[in-house]
């Protein structure tokens, strides 16, 4: 039952991964572009949160909507402001440019905030849990995490699949050019496409800031686990995505319990066993 | 008779320009007879962020491979300085060639599951592999586990010599690393190389085996990595898994090249010393430097691709590294020595003729995933 437990444990982190890894999925999905400060915006949006608790005395939850929206218009400037330049300079000097944006935000972040952990209290709701027996405790916060996640994919899908921007996202990422000619403002959408990977990357900064401690370090660490979710699960799949999100905490809690100190190292294996015998992920779209 | 026609690589800037290294590097060699210890640690830390970003610079300048992990590679060459010199005993200043050939072995596997990703996933797959290397020596009590380890046999030489001969070290690997990169460039695998670069697809067609040619340039830069580790730490004498394997390596080099001018031999050795000379600078002010150096280099890689020895190039275009193959029918050589501004074929904007020295134009679309 110990062990059962730990699985329970590990599906409900995977949805926490799975917050961070959509933003990731979804820009790269949109624009081919694999943005190597998505973790630290995520530590951003932690910190966003942290000054305006510490402002007006609110529980984190409250604080979520305004991170979200902060996130998101600082998401559209970024993109429209350094990023589309980037992205035109060539693959190669996108990556660098958001290489570049993770170490001044991690800088930035140690400048206004010290090295010191901190963490966001959201309450009650933290330390409450539900008790299937003695050994099998699921926490309601991580339940919470776990029921966001889902209702986040979800209706990243049904914007996808039934809005006329969702359209013109998949349009253009099946074919920009093409999109261009459609009509379709492709610097506008890719604004868009960055607000929106960063709202939902708040919220996933927020949830992970209440759950344990951040620092201005983090950020590193929540974009590599986002990004083995994503290929765990398979590119172009957001569904595979969450799995690929629970499959990596199932491993980290797992190989916590059987030696502390281990999780890391045995997701980090788990994703590079998925990459050595199947590189194209568990749900991929198409087999490469 | 001979045909007229013959392939130039030496211009006149170049002839000049030998001699003159040649004699920096003679006039360096010097600084332990005369320079205060300050001095020589603060030139060991130099040579070895340029020795670092010419290797970053093989990688991703010509092999077209951007890593954010080179800094596992540094962190292998310390760990092999640790072992070679303090479990098996041997000299320590004899442990950097060894430091090198180590990491190039670590670069085997390392590259067969990485190169399974391309562009920006490659990029955090080889950051991922660095993680697993910093976890598997924190998680190794044999290794010193998470509080690091000490070089003490080093330690143990008068410190004198011992700067001395870390010194020579590191312009070693410095100069070393300038020369393998020259050397690649000269050889055929550079010609390779320079085509992929320009035409993965055409150069395959060619009959260029792509894998293997970056294969070889992924082990070479990790050679060269982890010696120039091997160096790091024979300056600083105390590893830590953290420190050793940390981000900020990939974060040093990548700003070096970036603000240089990526692609050129030229360029990573001015983005070492605007590295360095910021780094003096603003040495009272915390992390600021490198939110300075890291805007800097975001600005750049966006909008002055070619960094800072590509603006001068523009206006001043001369070699001081042979390695721009030219064309010559009689006294006329293509590209010309000193190219006027004409519309090239690319548009109609004044640029200066591509050469195996300038970065790419566009890189090679990634295939749908």
């Amino acid at each position: 039952m110990v062990w059962a437990n730990d699985i329970i444990q590990g599906i409900l982190l995977g949805g926490l991964y799975a917050l961070f890894a959509a933003g990731l999925s979804l820009v790269f999905g949109v624009m081919r572009l694999v943005n190597l400060a998505h973790g630290d915006f995520g530590v951003m949006a932690a910190y966003i949160s942290l000054v305006i608790v510490s402002a007006l005395d609110v529980n984190p939850f409250y604080t979520l909507i305004m991170v979200m929206i902060v996130m998101a218009i600082f998401g559209y400037l970024v993109q429209r402001g350094l990023l589309n330049f980037a992205m035109d300079a060539g693959p190669l000097q996108a990556i660098l440019a958001t290489f570049g944006i993770a170490i001044i935000i991690q800088n930035l972040l140690l400048e206004g905030f010290t090295a010191n952990s901190k963490g966001l209290d959201a309450g009650v709701i933290e330390n409450t849990s539900i008790r299937l027996s003695d050994q099998v405790v699921i926490g309601w916060f991580p339940l919470l995490t776990m029921v966001t996640s889902v209702i986040v994919l979800f209706g990243l899908q049904l914007f996808l699949g039934r809005t006329r921007m969702g359209r013109a996202f998949r349009a253009t990422a099946d074919n920009q050019r093409a999109a261009q000619l459609m009509g379709i403002d492709n610097r506008h959408l890719y604004g868009m496409a960055m607000a929106f990977a960063l709202a939902i990357v708040a919220i996933g900064g927020v949830f992970i800031g209440i759950r344990t401690t951040f620092s201005p370090s983090a950020g590193p660490f929540r974009l590599i686990f986002a990004y083995e979710a994503v290929i765990i699960g398979g590119l172009g799949s957001l569904w595979g995505t969450l799995v690929g999100g629970i499959v990596l905490g199932v491993a980290q809690v797992l190989g916590d319990h059987i030696q502390q100190g281990w999780g890391m190292l045995v997701g980090h294996l788990v994703f590079l066993a998925i990459l050595a015998f199947r590189p194209q992920g568990l749900f991929a779209k198409q087999v490469q | 008779m001979a045909t007229p026609l013959k392939v130039e690589r030496y211009t006149r800037a170049s002839r000049i320009a030998l001699p003159i290294v040649a004699v920096v590097i003679i006039a360096a060699a010097t600084v332990p007879a005369w320079g205060s210890s300050n001095i020589m640690k603060q030139g060991v830390t130099f040579l070895a962020l340029l020795a670092l970003a010419q290797m970053w610079n093989l990688l991703a300048g010509y092999g077209g491979l951007v890593s954010v992990g080179q800094q596992a590679f540094v962190g292998i060459g310390a760990y092999t300085l640790w072992v070679f010199s303090e479990k098996l005993g041997l000299n320590p200043f004899f442990c950097v060639p060894i430091a090198g050939i180590v990491a190039a072995v670590f670069a085997f596997p390392t590259a067969g599951l990485a190169f399974r990703l391309r562009g920006g996933y490659f990029a955090v797959g080889t950051w991922v592999i660095a993680e697993v290397y910093r976890l598997l020596v924190t998680q190794t009590s044999w290794l010193g586990g998470g509080s690091g380890v000490s070089i003490n046999s080093a330690r143990q030489v008068e410190p004198s010599t011992r700067e001395a001969i870390v010194f020579w070290w590191a312009l070693a690997v410095a100069v070393g690393s300038i020369a393998l990169v020259y050397l690649v460039l000269r050889s055929r695998r550079g010609v390779a190389l320079t085509a992929i670069r320009d035409d993965e697809i055409g150069a395959r067609s060619l009959g260029v085996n792509i894998t293997r040619s970056k294969l070889w340039v992924y082990v070479m830069a990790a050679f060269g990595t982890g010696a120039t580790g091997a160096v790091i730490y024979l300056n600083l004498l105390r590893v830590q898994p953290e420190a050793g394997f940390s981000l900020q390596w990939s974060a040093l080099m990548i700003f070096a090249v970036v603000i240089g001018g990526l692609g050129t031999i030229e360029g990573p050795i001015l983005g070492a010393i605007v590295f360095f000379a910021l780094q003096q600078l603003l040495a009272d002010y915390g992390a600021w430097y490198l939110i300075l150096i890291g805007a800097l280099a975001a600005l750049v890689v966006v909008f002055a691709q070619r960094g800072l020895w590509g603006a001068i190039y523009r206006h001043w275009p001369v070699d001081l590294f042979p390695v721009r193959r030219r064309l010559c029918l009689e006294t006329v050589c293509f590209p010309e020595e000193t190219p006027a501004p004409s519309p090239s074929a690319h548009g109609s904007s004044p640029q200066p003729p591509i050469g195996p020295s300038l970065p790419p134009a566009a890189e090679p679309p990634e295939p749908e995933q």
